[in-house]
């Protein structure tokens, strides 16, 4: 069962790499969502049974359609292909990439530095499934403010999205 | 509900998690695709939501997931907005770069 976790892993890294090195938008995008997709066998893997379905329902689906939908509406061609890999070239990425290695290097060595420390005295180590039930229990007790703040970002959200999207020729024509 | 849940070293799924993180944050700052930047914040947030569930089944609590939940949460707002910008950037400049966003007024 284990190797399951570390084989997912893999896909996981690969199909990240692919998203951020791929030229073209559309391929790029059901890349991210293979990437969504392990994850959400890592969640379930991990004792998240309601994360993992969660993740492949709002994640790789709503958010990446609307993705989706947004690049047909930017109709990107052959044209911007090219435009990209102008813009994309080794030149440019050189340094981006050397910067994300070392902060990886860095998280890497706290983080062999310290495994002895993260694990509490007399842990077995015994996986439990944390279920639906009990995180919907503390989410709606302790956590009920953060709900709350949670809605108001969704309706910020909401009013900026439409705000932005509003069509300007329209606008005009009101004088505003 | 009975999950096949195995028992993952916490190590392992921060290293993955920071792996994750690193290769979104490259694409952030290496790329000039509003649409790419995008996509990568997806990923880097992803990451984020890895170590908490992670380390939400190390301890046994529940506190991972409600955090899960939040960072969907504020996803779906980042997208939502975001998307708005680079189609209010798109009719503007007819280009996607994310350098035309430092023209936007108002």
């Amino acid at each position: 069962m284990l190797s399951l976790f570390y084989i997912t892993a893999a896909i996981a890294t690969v199909s990240a790499l692919m998203v951020v090195s791929n030229r073209n938008a559309v391929h790029a995008l059901l890349y991210l969502v293979v990437t969504m997709l392990a994850l959400a066998v890592l969640f379930y893997l991990l004792g998240a049974p309601f994360a993992a379905a969660l993740e492949v329902i709002v994640y790789a689906g709503a958010i990446m359609v609307l993705m989706v939908f947004v690049i047909m509406m930017l109709n990107q061609g052959d044209s911007a292909l090219v435009q990209e890999r102008q813009w994309f070239s080794a030149k440019n990425w050189w340094g981006p990439a050397l910067l994300a290695a070392l902060l990886l290097v860095e998280v890497v060595l706290v983080i062999a530095a310290k495994s002895g420390e993260l694990y509490p005295v007399g842990n077995s180590h015994k996986p439990i499934v944390v279920s639906a039930k009990q995180v919907g229990i503390d989410l709606f007790g302790p956590y009920l403010l953060a709900v709350e703040l949670s809605s108001f970002l969704l309706l910020a959200g909401l009013v900026g999205a439409f705000h932005l999207a509003r069509n300007l020729k329209q606008k005009k024509h009101e004088g505003g | 509900m009975q999950a096949a849940a195995v028992s993952v070293p916490i190590e392992h799924s921060l290293l993955l998690a920071s792996l994750l993180f690193a290769i979104g944050l490259f694409g952030v700052m290496a790329r000039r695709n509003t649409v790419f930047i995008l996509m990568s914040l997806e990923l880097m947030l992803n990451a984020v939501a890895l170590a908490f569930i992670a380390a939400g089944a190390h301890w046994q609590q529940t506190d991972g997931q409600i955090m899960f939940l939040l960072i969907l949460t504020l996803a779906g707002a980042e997208v939502a907005v975001a998307l708005a910008l680079v189609l209010h950037s798109y009719r503007q400049h007819h280009s996607v770069d994310i350098d035309h966003l430092s023209d936007m007024r108002g």
